[in-house]
């Protein structure tokens, strides 16, 4: 079971002035990440998505508290 | 017949310079063994794309190796003029706004 505002935080904390919504979809491990970023802007969506899984890296796998970790970005003034 | 590391290893690099357009996947595009190979694979086809493909279950190296090659945890994952685009989530998205199928319809340089 992954704490979703210690994500949350995780992924502000790592791209400071972003905006990021994460929901549970399944089970409290198959997760949700909306992330609204200044750092996305002209970066292919595979870079952008490194940026949020490194923040959350250590939660994410095989038993760990987030199996799955869907992702959506979009690039910020 | 003993496969070594070091041959898997040339064998996934070979497949990524060698197509434009690479697939690593879990089972094969006529009968993907993961749904989330299969919605890429799916995408990939209304997008018109003429991929190659590589199955990455029957040996555990292969995955093992691509993964260290791209940095990239999971499968599928779609490479274009060797570079990696993304796996299910970012090649859904590319094809929900069109851009998938520029991708694939561009020449290499």
């Amino acid at each position: 079971m992954a704490d979703i505002a210690e994500i949350e935080q995780l992924i502000r904390t790592a791209l400071p002035g972003s905006e990021v919504s994460v929901q549970d979809m399944a089970g409290g491990d198959h997760l949700y990440a909306h992330v609204r970023a200044p750092q996305f802007s002209g970066l292919p969506l595979i870079e952008q998505h490194r940026l949020v899984n490194s923040a959350v890296d250590h939660l994410l796998g095989p038993g760990r508290p987030i199996h799955a970790l869907k992702i959506k970005t979009e690039a910020s003034q | 017949m003993i496969i070594t590391e070091e041959e898997i290893r040339q064998e996934v690099l070979g497949a990524i310079e060698q197509n434009r357009i690479m697939l690593f996947m879990k089972g094969t595009p006529e009968m993907p063994r993961c749904g989330f190979s299969m919605q890429t694979v799916a995408c990939l086809n209304d997008a018109g794309a003429n991929f190659a493909a590589m199955d990455i279950l029957p040996d555990p190296r292969i995955r093992q190796v691509l993964s260290e090659h791209s940095g990239w945890p999971t499968i599928p994952q779609l490479f274009i003029d060797g570079q990696l685009v993304g796996g299910c989530d970012i090649v859904t998205e590319l094809h929900e706004t069109g851009q998938l199928k520029e991708m694939v319809g561009a020449q290499q340089a």
